[in-house]
């Protein structure tokens, strides 16, 4: 009971832990390329508390500074890997992932 | 705030952030999947501040929900036609990816839980960073912060080159 009333790291770790878990899930099991999208979005803030975490219980400012790394580096992905799914849905009229299997048209 | 009432907000903020990503992987509506991503990006904004990092929970909120949530609905919005009411998405690979999650989920929790504590350090990170974090940004990381400017131009520049309208092909066809 103690454990569980006094947040500590192990609390962040595990909300971390359900994200990345779930993020991992949608990229696995999803056709729609959006929705992958979202599970990556997930697995980078699965990362974040992680590091936000072990850079307040550490005292130190690294973990912070790469966080803000890294948000700033999904939205740059977002935004390509958006331009990206626009245009496969312009060749192929889908976005299905499992249905987009040719090199070439 | 009394140590009681520290403790219930945060397992507030960690059912709504853990619950609604469940939401969004096991919806197998788009549409609701992406609103349901908005309370995770909430809710992990207010992990943020528990976290002591209230400048990260304001640039979650303005980059994460302002910025590519609008981005993701938007990618929805565009790759079905407005009349279909059924935004589904199928799912395949579905034993493996439950196996991945459980074995992830287990293998990390685990770990943690029978291993020994952890030793935090004695200086721990307290009150507002915001000032901590312009410092270390103009010292210690500036050349991660410049190269992040150049990505960013680069990654405007690619976007709008990949999802530009194409008038020459349009023409031949």
């Amino acid at each position: 009971m103690e454990q569980l009333t006094h947040i500590g790291l192990n609390h962040y770790l595990t909300i971390s832990a359900f994200l990345l878990g779930f993020g991992l899930f949608a990229v696995m099991t999803r056709k729609n390329a959006i929705v992958i999208l979202m599970g990556v979005e997930l697995i980078l803030n699965a990362a974040n508390i992680n590091f936000l975490a072990f850079s307040k219980y550490n005292g130190d400012m690294a973990g912070v500074m790469f966080s803000l790394f890294v948000i700033v580096l999904a939205a740059a992905e977002a935004a390509i890997a958006l331009a990206i799914v626009i245009n496969i849905f312009k060749l192929f009229r889908s976005v299905d992932v499992s249905s987009i299997d040719t090199l070439k048209e | 705030m009394s140590n009681q009432a520290y403790t219930i907000i945060f397992y507030l903020f960690a059912a709504i952030t853990v619950f609604s990503a469940a939401f969004v992987v096991f919806s197998r509506n788009v549409i609701y999947s992406a609103f349901s991503l908005l309370f995770t990006f909430f809710g992990a904004a207010a992990i943020y501040v528990f976290l002591s990092a209230d400048f990260i929970a304001v640039t979650q909120v303005v980059v994460y929900v302002g910025g590519i949530l609008v981005l993701l609905l938007f990618g929805v919005m565009f790759t079905n036609s407005i009349m279909q009411t059924d935004l589904k998405t199928d799912v395949l690979n579905m034993v493996p990816g439950t196996i991945l999650l459980v074995a992830t989920l287990t293998g990390i929790l685990y770990t943690f839980y029978s291993t020994h504590s952890w030793m935090p350090s004695t200086k721990q990170l307290q009150g507002s960073i915001v000032e901590r974090i312009g410092f270390e940004t103009m010292s210690g990381f500036v050349l991660p912060f410049e190269m992040a400017s150049i990505v960013l131009l680069v990654a405007l520049l690619g976007a709008a080159f990949l999802a530009r309208f194409e008038k020459q092909g349009n023409k031949e066809q």
